[in-house]
């Protein structure tokens, strides 16, 4: 399974609907990184509205995934984060440090705007 | 009515399908939202732990009542290497696997109930109850 990612202008969008497996987590975070270097994209919106569990092995993926476009100079938003799914990586114990984030995919593309500079 | 369900675990797919079937239940017993979350990701953090440390081992879950409280109970077994310090893999921030598990101490707060049985070379049960609020 590929989770598709679109281009637009200088960012690319991301909307996770399925119930990711670990490979197709894998998977995603390969094209996404070969996909910032296909297009020199300067901005990422992961939104993750449809997802409704997150378990540690996500939560390290996709904090990888934000880590690694930020070593090849793009910048990682993640939006869309449910009450649900909140609440759940706290009790676990997941803080997702460090990984910026935002209420949809709206806010999210202003966020990358305002980080870099318009 | 008796509702409950038992996932193989021996692949990655495993998993999904242990905590699809969890949320089926969950969802079937009346939990909420925030409650279904919490037992499918303890779900899936149980059922990595039999794929990553024992290879195979099985995921049950069922409804069970206790003194007119319904409940949701997971049974996490496998036939693997075991644990050996139990009191060492409650601790948070243990890990053997370099970080790829939140670790039981983080399923056991998802959860009201949990119990670890498991036996150097034999196996490892670990059962865990979330009851309806």
């Amino acid at each position: 399974m590929r989770i598709p990612i679109l281009k637009l202008n200088q960012y690319l969008l991301i909307t996770i609907q399925v119930d990711l497996d670990d490979k197709t987590a894998l998977q995603f975070q390969e094209d996404l990184l070969g996909k910032i270097h296909e297009t020199g994209a300067k901005g990422v919106v992961i939104d993750l509205t449809s997802v409704d569990m997150i378990d540690s092995f996500i939560a390290k993926v996709l904090g990888d995934v934000v880590r690694m476009s930020n070593l090849m100079g793009a910048k990682v938003v993640l939006t869309g984060i449910q009450p649900a799914v909140a609440i759940t990586l706290i009790d676990l114990g997941i803080m997702m440090k460090n990984v910026p984030t935002a209420l949809d995919l709206e806010q999210g593309l202003e966020k990358l705007q305002q980080e870099l500079g318009g | 009515m008796n509702i409950q369900s038992c996932v193989e675990v021996r692949n990655e797919w495993d998993i999904v399908k242990a905590r699809q079937s969890g949320r089926n239940i969950a969802k079937e017993l009346g939990f909420g939202t925030v409650d279904q979350a919490r037992i499918t990701t303890a779900i899936s953090e149980l059922a990595r732990n039999i794929y990553l440390y024992a290879g195979s081992g099985e995921v049950a879950i069922e409804r069970v009542e206790n003194g007119g409280k319904l409940g949701l109970k997971i049974e996490a077994s496998d036939s693997g290497p075991g644990i050996k310090d139990i009191r060492k893999v409650m601790e948070d921030g243990f890990t053997t696997s370099g970080g790829l598990g939140a670790g039981l101490p983080g399923v056991k707060r998802l959860m009201d109930e949990f119990t670890i049985d498991s036996k150097e070379n034999e196996g490892t049960v670990i059962t865990s109850i979330k009851w309806l609020r």
